[in-house]
């Protein structure tokens, strides 16, 4: 079968409802694993047990860029391609990502009141993920405000691809301009700067998230095609309603 | 299992992000709900999508194959 097959909505409910039970499994199990690495992860001999935060902040902030990335890449289908789901899909992944946003927010200020002494400063990183944020809000308040999902979908990923920009600010404001928000230490030219110790819980977790961020994005994408099943039904209920 | 002197903000970490998890799984579960249920109202009363009417017209019209 060819991916532009599963570009067919009613296909891609046969397919998805069979994927979504096993994806949800793996999912759960996934996460057994990433907690039972947690809970035996050691302390870190800077930051003490707070480590543990970051096996929840780190994978929430890398998701919240990816959901950024993955409306894009859909809003580029709906831009290039008109591909029937490439809407669907970008309206789908807009609550997820916002979701994996505020998580990365709130935990990443729970994790810097012990450690840098406050849960907020405006430097660049923490701001750029605070305007990823709005975006997302903004990007969910478009599809709301606009009654037709075609049309809706064009604003929106427009609205998308300009707000990209922000996904490399985000990824080098740590580079670029001096912030309290430590530079990378997973993903760097050098390989990571972390202890094997805590580096595998923290993959771990990375994995179970993204599981989670697949299984709810197909889950998702699924209730918007049946919104457009009961859209359509209700104008055509309309349209059979007499005295039309 | 020992949080040390910051476990208030450990636990409130991981607690935040369980509900706000939470309510997102539930959000989408209950719309998911909602929308086949609303659906199966529209079947009910005999309302169908003209795609769907398209594949039972064209059921009824293919002919049956006699067993050989």
């Amino acid at each position: 079968m060819a991916l532009i097959d599963l570009a067919n909505p009613t296909r891609f409910l046969s397919l998805s409802g069979r994927a979504l039970p096993w994806l949800a499994a793996a999912t759960a199990l996934a996460f057994a694993y990433g907690f039972w690495l947690t809970a035996g992860a050691p302390d870190d001999y800077q930051q003490g047990a707070t480590v543990k935060i970051m096996f929840i902040h780190v994978p929430s902030a890398w998701l919240a860029m990816f959901g950024w990335m993955v409306m894009s890449i859909a809003a580029l289908g709906t831009l290039v391609w008109r591909h029937p789901l490439a809407d669907m899909a970008a309206k789908a992944a807009a609550p997820i990502g916002a979701t994996f946003t505020l998580i990365c927010l709130i935990t990443g200020s729970l994790w810097g009141r012990p450690m840098w002494g406050t849960y907020w400063v405006w430097d660049a990183r923490l701001t750029s993920v605070f305007v990823l944020f709005l975006m997302y809000l903004g990007v969910i308040a478009l599809w709301r405000t606009v009654d037709d999902p075609t049309r809706a979908g064009r604003a929106a990923a427009i609205l998308t691809l300009v707000g990209a920009i922000n996904i490399p600010i985000i990824k080098f404001s740590v580079d670029w301009w001096n912030t309290l928000h430590q530079p990378a230490s997973v993903v760097k030219m050098s390989g990571p700067a972390i202890h094997p110790t805590i580096l595998l819980p923290l993959l771990a977790m990375a994995a179970a998230f993204t599981l989670l961020f697949i299984t709810l994005h197909v889950a998702a994408m699924r209730n918007e095609i049946l919104k457009r099943r009961v859209r359509s039904m209700h104008m055509m209920q309309a349209e059979a309603a007499p005295g039309r | 299992m020992d949080l040390g002197p910051h476990a208030a903000f450990i636990i409130a970490a991981y607690s935040a992000s369980a509900l706000i998890l939470a309510l997102l799984i539930g959000w989408i579960a209950i719309e998911n709900r909602s929308l086949k249920r609303t659906l199966a109202d529209f079947e009910a009363r005999g309302i169908t999508r003209r795609s769907d009417e398209r594949k039972a017209t064209l059921r009824k019209a293919e002919p049956r194959q006699s067993p050989a």
